[in-house]
């Protein structure tokens, strides 16, 4: 069999809704790879080497749009000639945002995330990711080895940890992307359900290493964001999964948001909820790299309304200290005041300016939307406490892609 | 080929430290370009610092330099691509023989005259667009103004360096004569009519940029073919940085009309009077701009027939667009090309030779280039499902040049009196309540990440920095 590898190309497409087909790139192309009708402009990815001449030259980055695809079925030039848009796939900041609550009703194709003030690219370090090797028209198919229940059953908040096999099929994951699912079935118009995105829960090497899996985090969603009743179909099909059952996976999906090789990189990270997933994927790899000379620090600032919410909860308390530094925020303790992740930030100022300080720490913020702006506030005032201009800082820190925010 | 030299007073690749008469006689003219740009450069910018790209290098990677620069410190600077080894004439009556390195005596004056006007349109848009800055719609697009400014600061360079090197004394005089002359200036305005015209707003700033700049690209297209290889490898490299000005053109038409309709959509309406009371642009101003763009702009292709084009492509300095890729005899001798006249009240084409008509054969390659930019735009109201369409008007509409000049023609292509082009000129081209609504809009927006209310933001932003990136920051 061959290797997936080989069996994969990151295809060199360009955006023919951005293109101004100004002949520029194909003018600068070395061998000829780049072609045009009275259309569009195309890359034929049979002559492409990815050398990358014609990207700095264009004036609107339209150049710039790369799909990871199953060799064998890159899209040729004739098909690109007919686009009006690009396929879907490898939108910045789509991770996860179209994992929130959505009533199954809407069929309206996700929002666009808002613009948010983190990086658009991934840390130097990263490893390349492949993402849309799988599409609804393609979509992989898994088998569920097991789906548990991660929140307390006295809670009304039903988080599961969802674990799948592919077999023999490539799905190449890191840390930080997410998957789609699609639900079975059709809506009230007869339409099949659009996939929901989730987000991986487990390491690049598997939930179980060196088996063909991964883990997904998932909430079931019975309320949307107004508190109103919501039935939310892919979240409860999956949520309802039994071992066995198969399920078709499409993606993966995200090349921003991924986590730093460099075993010397502090990993600060922030988040609510199923905002979980993806630290929890970083930390397990951190953890099984701990014999490989891993020094940097892992600062995990959790939030949730109460510990019986907060999946994860118990495996997190039995992670060596010296391994992990966590700071959990919960805002609905009977008897206390509300405490949110940004008010323990703030609390930890000191120690957490002397982390911004550090060239080494990528940032991560996961989880609902409405604690970003106070997550952003308080690690300006950590910054203050060294004397850095946040400002500054944070541009540098989108700049170097080490400051990623999704929140939904 | 020479290397860049970025370390002297001026970049770059021509060897000039070899050369001290010439490098003499540019640093001569270099306090007075200075001059002119702090007099007549974009208003009130000497202290900012603008995320710029800089060409550090006529390889693909030299244009992957992005920083912040003060505008006045912009390294301006002389490139050329890289010579063709071997480069023979293309085209004229000299085709096949080796491409000129110096100005052939019996063109010297022809030539000449070509490099001052492409010259004379660089500093003369600057000029045009200098008090826009103060009423930019956001941070990134007052940059990508302040990038276009630079560049067009760059390709006066570009010409200033021809005029010094091959042409002696008078092409000393004709570069400070492109300082002097000065756009709208009763007295001493500049060559090309359309550099004369206003940019009073954003709106038609992006009409600008996308059709005139557009006719820019076609001229360096045609002077990139010519013999005369300094010439060639000196538009070429320019043609990279007219590329960025499309850009800013197309996409800013188009956020505009992406802002419109989703305010039509939301409002359920396409009654101009309601959309400009919700502060947007509504489609049919966006039509009478384009329409008055459009056609200014196809006048700078100069008369349908002309001698003079003739002669220029006779004499291998100026082909046609893509001449190399063309399969003919690249001489035209006995070839036809078709033009419109005016007969009996009517439109008609009419059969003359093609060595005479080389305008009109670059008119109508820029008009299917255009078009096909109109129909990217169309496709933004397509989307918004909107039955609206926008379109460009006929070749023959609100001509000023050519044989078409005397005619009052609709934008349909019907030939109309003088008393129907008085009744409905204003529903054709921009009236002044278009110009003053239009103007209305215009307020300095400069959050990062905030955009005037008439815009949409763009799709992505420069050098992947994010839209909100602080692409000017004021000191």
């Amino acid at each position: 069999m061959d290797s997936s590898e080989t069996r994969l190309l990151r295809q060199h497409l360009i955006d023919p809704e951005i293109c101004i087909r100004c002949n520029t790139c194909e003018e600068t192309c070395p061998i000829g790879a780049i072609s045009h009708d009275s259309r569009n402009y195309v890359v034929d990815p049979a002559i492409c080497k990815s050398c990358l001449a014609c990207v700095p030259p264009c004036p609107t980055g339209a150049i710039d749009n790369w799909r990871t695809v199953l060799r064998a079925q890159a899209w040729p030039v004739a098909e690109q000639l007919g686009w009006d848009t690009l396929p879907a796939g490898e939108t910045v900041g789509l991770m996860i945002a179209t994992q929130q609550a959505q009533p199954a009703d809407d069929d309206a194709p996700p929002e666009p995330p808002a613009l948010v003030p983190g990086a658009t690219r991934a840390p130097a370090s990263a490893a390349q990711p492949c993402v849309n090797l799988y599409s609804p028209r393609n979509p992989a198919t898994a088998t569920v080895m097991g789906n548990y229940r991660l929140t307390d059953a006295t809670s009304d908040s039903d988080v599961r940890h969802v674990v799948l096999d592919f077999g023999a099929t490539p799905f190449p994951v890191l840390e930080g992307q997410s998957v789609g699912i699609l639900p079975p079935g059709v809506d009230e118009h007869g339409r099949p359900h659009h996939a929901r995105q989730f987000s991986l829960a487990s390491p690049r090497d598997g939930e179980r290493p060196g088996y063909n899996n991964f883990a997904l985090t998932v909430r079931r969603v019975t309320v949307d964001h107004a508190g109103q009743p919501a039935y939310g179909v892919c979240s409860n099909y999956v949520c309802d999964l039994k071992k066995g059952d198969t399920v078709q996976v499409i993606g993966p999906f995200g090349s921003s948001f991924l986590m730093p090789d460099d075993p010397r990189a502090n990993l600060l990270m922030v988040c609510t909820g199923t905002g979980s997933a993806p630290m929890r994927a970083m930390t397990e790899r951190r953890r099984r790299r701990r014999g490989d000379g891993a020094s940097g620090r892992l600062v995990l600032f959790f939030g949730a309304r109460s510990p019986e919410e907060l999946p994860y909860f118990g495996p997190l308390q039995k992670l060596p200290k010296v391994f992990i530094e966590i700071h959990f925020a919960f805002s609905r303790l009977a008897g206390e005041p509300r405490r949110y992740v940004q008010d323990v930030i703030r609390e930890q100022a000191a120690g957490i300016g002397a982390l911004l300080e550090d060239p080494q720490t990528c940032i991560y913020v996961c989880g609902v939307r409405g604690m970003e702006a106070g997550v952003l506030e308080a690690l300006a005032l950590a910054a203050r406490t060294r004397g850095l201009d946040w400002e500054v800082l944070q541009a540098r820190l989108r700049q170097e892609g080490r400051l990623h925010l999704e929140t939904w | 080929m020479a290397t860049m030299d970025y370390s002297g007073r001026i970049p770059n690749n021509v060897n000039l430290d070899e050369d001290r008469t010439l490098q003499r006689a540019l640093e001569h003219w270099q306090p007075h370009f200075l001059s002119w740009w702090r007099n007549m450069g974009p208003e009130g910018s000497t202290d900012l610092d603008v995320y710029l790209r800089t060409a550090v290098s006529v390889e693909p990677q030299g244009w992957a330099h992005f920083d912040y620069v003060k505008m006045p410190d912009y390294r301006w600077g002389i490139f050329l691509n890289a010579p063709e080894p071997g480069r023979q004439v293309n085209f004229g009556e000299h085709r096949g023989e080796a491409a000129w390195q110096e100005v052939p005596g019996e063109h010297r004056a022809n030539l000449r005259r070509i490099i001052v006007t492409q010259g004379d349109t660089e500093p003369a848009s600057v000029e045009q667009q200098r008090h826009l800055g103060a009423t930019c719609p956001s941070l990134y697009d007052l940059r990508n103004l302040f990038q276009v400014n630079v560049e067009e600061g760059r390709h006066l360079w570009a010409m200033v360096y021809l005029l010094h090197k091959y042409f002696g004394r008078d092409g000393r005089e004709e570069a400070e004569a492109l300082l002097q002359r000065c756009s709208g200036d009763a007295d001493n305005p500049r060559i090309l009519g359309a550099f004369n015209e206003r940019t009073p707003d954003w709106l038609s700033f992006f009409m600008f940029t996308y059709f005139t700049d557009r006719d820019g690209k076609f001229q360096l297209c045609a002077l990139a073919e010519s013999g005369f290889d300094p010439l060639a490898r000196t538009t070429k490299f320019m043609l990279t940085e007219e590329a960025h000005h499309m850009f800013v053109g197309e996409s800013g038409v188009s956020r505009i009309i992406q802002r419109c309709c989703q305010v039509m959509n939301e409002l359920g309406t396409d009654d101009p009077a309601r959309l400009r009371a919700a502060g947007v642009i509504d489609l049919p101003t966006i039509q009478r701009y384009l329409n008055f763009h459009f056609s200014v702009t196809i006048d700078l292709f100069g008369a349908d027939e002309s001698s003079n084009a003739a002669t220029f492509y006779n004499a291998g300095l100026k082909g046609r667009f893509e001449e190399t890729k063309r399969d003919d005899d690249h001489r035209l001798r006995g070839r036809n090309y078709p033009v419109l006249v005016g007969q009996d009240g009517r439109l008609v084409e009419h059969e003359v030779p093609m060595l005479n008509a080389l305008n009109e054969v670059l008119r109508d390659d820029f008009i299917r280039d255009s078009i096909s930019g109109i129909g990217r735009w169309n496709r933004v109201i397509e989307k918004a499902g909107l039955p609206f369409r926008l379109q460009a008007p006929h070749k023959g509409f609100n001509r000023r040049i050519g044989s078409l000049a005397g005619l009052r023609v609709s934008p349909e292509g019907r030939v109309v009196d003088q008393a129907e082009w008085a009744r409905r000129e204003h529903e054709w081209l921009p009236s002044a309540a278009d110009l003053a609504f239009v103007g209305s809009l215009m307020g300095r927006v400069v959050e990062p990440g905030r955009f005037a209310n008439w815009i949409a933001p763009p799709a992505t932003g420069i050098n992947r920095q994010p839209v909100d990136f602080r692409y000017v920051r004021f000191n």
